[in-house]
């Protein structure tokens, strides 16, 4: 096979589809129908309980239960008993909680993690595998062991349920993720970009600040996104250590407590479960590409 | 590789043990706690927090108190309705000495565990409170170590709702109500149902099972377990066979007290074991199927009037409040004959004050109150002890493992007895 | 540069041209240099102190707690009191169930221990065997010719997107009594009383949830393979069958062996969903618990215990993951390939 095969990288940004279809005949039209229901699968898959979420918050509490698949009962009663605050709920208060915590987390994580991609991937240095290894241990780490320890110090002294209870473990899972796909996209880039800003006079720390970064910005968006949807969907440890002025969403929604007394709201957590997800399903939307080539460049993670 | 990894963790590790070392120890809540003598006499807004207030009876009496205490405001913080999780909710907040629960509803059997932990702000000196007039067992609820900790609010004892339309007189025992059951079949209804989820609701309706039926849970001094015993196991059994039998539906393993009230409610049960609050749901509710088709009776034992297991909350205040004085005022007000007489009428939770059941006018208003009067009276409490969530997780899981015919009745009261022996040891 | 793939691992790093990748990275010899270790260090201290204070510190805490007593009644005031030194004691606790000095009855936390153990175990192999056909399958469907791309990445995403905590409200309401899935089913299973019932509705959400994450990744090792290998293969007269176990199932392995690594320590952690979705947070149905929820039981009582606990479910977990990059091949820190 000669040098101008084609390998993956060449594909990047194009569906590797058409390149299959310039060499092939046209596919029988079963194959492309078996695809396509392949296809409609997945995608039923994905889309089909969240709709059922968003068709059941507008829907009134008395037909809960109502299997319509389309909406009907619409009202938007559930969206206000979600924000309704008489009942010990601070749902609108649980949303900024979450998105200060995701954010600090973010920051902090995004901020080491670009330091320390760099050096991962771009420098060799004695105890590099070391390190590797540390942070893969991180990422390997289970949430739990943190709770008991740290519930214990942060009560002896005066921590519980500030915003640093719940950042500090927080940043546990979001640094080692920030770091792997971070160092994936520093790995990408050409090795042609230091020596380039050496030779013009600039010293490491300038061609990093103005070379390195600025490309890697889109790098660094993508895992700003992965890291803020990690820490906003995180649940036991803010179960364990927040309390009700710092609760965030994950935990607003499990303990929601409903206006009528006597039956599950289920209307009312369907309607908060769409609120605390329509945002992220625009990240998703609006960046899905990005978020799809850092996730399997890097993060492994759920 | 591989092992470089390992050892780059472990070297972590090793590094920061040094810091636990000079880590503090666990200055958790000792005996006899300094936040004691804290606040006494301050006064503010203050923080009220309860279980779901399923009758609406709390935010009216909260609305009266902050009319005429506009600088001592109440706030209302509702917790779900799960006895289980508002029991944690309060532990995890009064351990982490949050100084944003005031004044608590605490359930009778929470007030050992609570105290011997230091969370509870004991009720003497200038935060005393007169119990004169009030129903002894309520009392005793609240009280840990011969001293009050908690002060009684509302009370409640096991009653047995019925379908008077369809029963001409309630059954007096377990036998005769599962002869009853033929009226359920003739009517496609269920016969009887009462808590028997996984929860602390568990442990009240199989504690009046082996209470009813001779057989006792521990001993006077509350630690030692007596429950491995031919009259319990025969108790726990009444309930084992029920459910075998079809006479308990299957669905009622999952039931908590809402979930029998609805499906009386909705002319599904003949009989259900249930606290009196349903009483004023069952009669007023738009939903209710059986209004006026229904009545309360003490509940059935093995030979005569079973024992209801002692339930109900007590007011306390949490060593950390700030603003304790405002606290045992407002308690004071939740105890008022007026505000009682309030609960009573919109929730109809039992009072504790005495004086109230021989009130003519209230007798006649709710013919329930002789009959839960009867209840309380003769209601054993579930074991006083400070290891409580360990005990009521052995009745519990005990109790469900039997109903679900997982293990015979004879070794649940023996595991029971066991786990109940080293849940007091400590360990 | 050649077409077939073959792991690339620590060693072929440095001395080969990178085989995807833009550019061939210098040898080794040209790169070191003595500012550069020291500068690596500065960039590398943040992240060292800082999981250094939020993993390495309540780690050994945790240990440090795990051989204390938990608090005991003081017989004269009856009010808890700290413990002391307890050696061993919360371990055998757990790992051999004694209580005191007598073995834990059913009905005490510790007796339930190692049945949490299997249920974990249980939870992870049957999800992510499930996860991993299923994502396999997913994988091939989306690899193959087909317009309308963004639609189905979005699809894709979002139920990873979605808060695992959201997630596992959405299925207890589609698996309530009188919820859509009995309705579909035409059954009347009360879902959550049931043991099997139960644990089926976990594996469920959780493989609905993660099998969409799990094709992608599994789809980005497939895409590295290139279609001229297929075409050989058919020219040769491979039949499908033979093209998927000869060429792919080898081609794609490290990319799933990291996969599957990664998935079965995340369900081995898992605690929302059974958390959420049976006792409506507290937990309590032992039918479904797993390590981590009888940590968070544990917490509630007995400090001491739970972190003895706990540091035996990390333990648990590295020694899955050790396993996972000795015996199976998962090779995770590869300085060369695409990933890590």
């Amino acid at each position: 096979m000669a040098t101008t095969t084609a390998t993956a990288e060449d594909f990047a940004g194009q569906d590797r589809a058409t390149h299959y279809e310039a060499s092939q005949p046209k596919t029988p039209f079963w194959r492309t129908t078996r695809t396509y229901l392949g296809v409609l699968i997945i995608v039923l898959w994905g889309l089909l309980p969240f709709y059922w979420m968003v068709v059941t918050s507008f829907r009134d509490l008395q037909f809960t239960f109502d299997t319509t698949p389309w909406p009907t009962h619409v009202t938007l009663d559930n969206f206000r008993t979600v924000f309704e605050t008489n009942r010990g709920n601070h749902f609108g208060r649980a949303l900024v909680n979450s998105l200060i915590i995701g954010a600090v987390t973010t920051v902090i994580g995004l901020v080491a993690g670009v330091f320390a991609a760099y050096a991962l991937a771009r420098l060799d240095f004695r105890g590099k595998y070391v390190v590797l290894g540390v942070v893969l241990g991180a990422s390997m780490f289970p949430g739990v062991a943190l709770v008991t320890p740290l519930f214990q110090l942060f009560r002896n002294i005066g921590w519980f349920g500030t915003y640093q209870a719940l950042i500090i473990p927080d940043i546990s899972f979001v640094l080692p993720l920030t770091i792997y796909t971070l160092t994936a996209f520093f790995r990408e880039m050409p090795w042609e970009l230091e020596e380039a800003a050496k030779i013009d006079g600039a010293t490491p720390g300038q061609a990093f600040r103005k070379v390195i970064l600025p490309l890697a910005a889109p790098g660094l968006f993508t895992t700003a996104i992965l890291a803020f949807i990690a820490a906003w969907n995180e649940f036991l440890i803010a179960s364990q250590l927040s309390n009700d002025r710092t609760q965030p969403v994950t935990v607003a929604i499990a303990s929601f407590t409903g206006s009528q007394p006597h039956v599950e709201p289920y209307t009312a957590v369907m309607a908060a479960g769409t609120v605390v997800t329509i945002p992220l399903i625009v990240l998703v939307l609006a960046f899905q590409k990005r978020i799809v080539d850092g996730l399997t460049a890097g993060g492994v993670k759920g | 590789m591989q092992l470089k990894h390992k050892v780059g963790v472990v070297a972590l590790a090793l590094m920061a043990a040094p810091l636990a070392a000079c880590g503090s120890s666990d200055s958790a809540s000792a005996g006899g706690n300094s936040a004691f003598q804290d606040h006494l006499k301050d006064r503010g807004p203050i923080t009220y927090v309860q279980g779901k207030d399923n009758s609406g009876v709390v935010q009216p009496l909260l609305d009266k108190w902050n009319a005429a205490h506009p600088d001592e405001k109440v706030t209302l913080k509702e917790q779900t309705d799960e006895a289980d999780q508002q029991h944690d909710d309060l532990v995890r907040n009064l351990d982490a000495k949050n100084a944003d629960y005031d004044v608590m509803s605490v359930d009778v059997v929470w007030t050992a565990e609570f105290a011997a932990k230091g969370y509870l702000q004991p009720l003497e000196g200038d935060l005393a409170i007169d119990t004169n007039g009030m129903l002894q067992p309520t009392i005793d609820s609240g009280t840990y170590n011969d001293k009050l900790y908690a002060a009684p609010m509302s009370s409640d004892g096991g009653l047995l709702y019925y379908r008077s339309d369809l029963v001409k007189s309630p059954p007096k025992t377990w036998s005769e109500m599962m002869d009853d059951c033929s009226i359920a079949k003739q009517h496609h209804m269920d016969c009887y149902a009462g808590q028997f989820q996984k929860y602390e609701g568990l442990t009240v309706n199989a504690s009046e099972a082996i209470n009813g039926a001779g057989g006792s849970i521990v001993g006077d001094d509350g630690k030692t377990p007596t429950v491995d015993s031919p009259e319990a196991a025969k108790g726990l059994d009444q309930l084992v066979q029920a459910y075998s039998d079809g006479n308990v539906p299957k669905a009622a393993i999952t039931y908590t007290e809402e979930e029998g009230r609805i499906a009386f409610e909705q002319g599904k049960l003949l009989f259900l074991r249930n606290w009196p609050y349903c009483y004023s749901l069952a009669s007023t509710e738009d939903s209710s199927k059986v209004k006026g088709k229904f009545d309360v009776a003490p509940l059935p034992g093995a030979d005569g009037v079973g024992a209801s297991s002692l339930g109900g909350h007590n007011l306390a205040i949490s060593a950390y409040s700030d603003n304790k004085a405002t606290a045992i005022d407002f308690i004071k007000y939740m105890e008022s004959e007026e505000a009682q007489k309030f609960a009573l009428e919109k929730g109809s939770l039992a009072p504790v004050i005495s004086s109230l059941y021989q009130d003519p006018a209230l007798t006649k208003k709710y013919g329930y109150l002789p009959t839960l009067l009867t209840s309380i009276q003769n209601a054993v409490p579930r074991p006083i002890t400070p290891f409580y969530p360990a005990v009521t997780k052995a009745i519990q899981d005990n109790a469900y493992s039997a109903m679900k015919g997982e293990i015979s009745s004879q070794e649940a009261v023996k595991n029971m007895s066991d786990a109940i022996k080293s849940a007091s040891s400590g360990s | 540069m050649a077409v077939e793939q073959t792991t690339p691992t620590i060693d072929d790093a440095d001395t080969e041209p990178r085989k995807t990748g833009r550019r061939a990275r210098p040898a080794r010899r040209e790169q070191l240099d003595p500012h550069q270790s020291r500068r690596a260090a500065l960039l590398i201290a943040p992240t060292i102190a800082l999981l250094l204070i939020v993993i390495g510190y309540p780690v050994a805490r945790a240990v440090w707690m795990s051989f204390q007593q938990d608090q005991s009644l003081d017989p004269a005031t009856q009010m808890f009191v700290p413990g002391g030194f307890a050696g061993l004691d919360n371990y055998k606790h757990w790992l051999l169930q004694q209580c005191g000095d007598a073995t834990c009855a059913p009905g005490t936390t510790a007796a339930g221990f190692w049945e949490v153990v299997w249920i974990t175990v249980f939870f992870a192999v049957v999800s992510v065997a499930i996860e991993l056909v299923l994502g396999f399958w997913f994988a091939i469907i989306m690899n193959g010719k087909f317009r309308g791309r963004g639609l189905l990445r979005a699809a894709v995403l979002v139920p990873w997107a979605i808060p695992t905590a959201v997630t596992a409200k959405l299925w207890y309401f589609i698996f309530a009594y009188d919820g859509i899935a009995n309705h579909l089913l035409g059954t009347h299973i009360v879902w959550f009383s049931d043991k099997w019932a139960a644990r089926a509705a976990i594996i469920v959400s959780d493989v609905w949830k993660t099998t969409p994450f799990m094709a992608l990744l599994i789809l980005a090792g497939l895409q590295l393979i290139s279609s001229e290998i297929y075409e050989a293969a058919k020219v040769d007269g491979a039949s499908a069958w033979q093209r998927f176990t000869s060429i792919t199932l080898p081609l794609v392995k490290p990319a799933l062996m990291v996969a599957l690594l990664f998935r079965t320590l995340d369900v081995l952690r898992m605690y929302d969903l059974p958390a959420i979705m049976t006792g409506g947070g507290a937990g309590d149905g032992n039918d479904t618990s797993t390590l981590s929820i009888l940590v968070v039981q544990e917490v509630r009582s007995n400090f001491n215990s739970a972190a003895a606990l706990s540091t035996l479910t990390f333990l648990f977990v590295f020694l899955v993951a050790f396993m996972f990059i000795r015996f199976l091949g998962a090779n995770v820190v590869d300085d060369g390939g695409r990933k890590r």
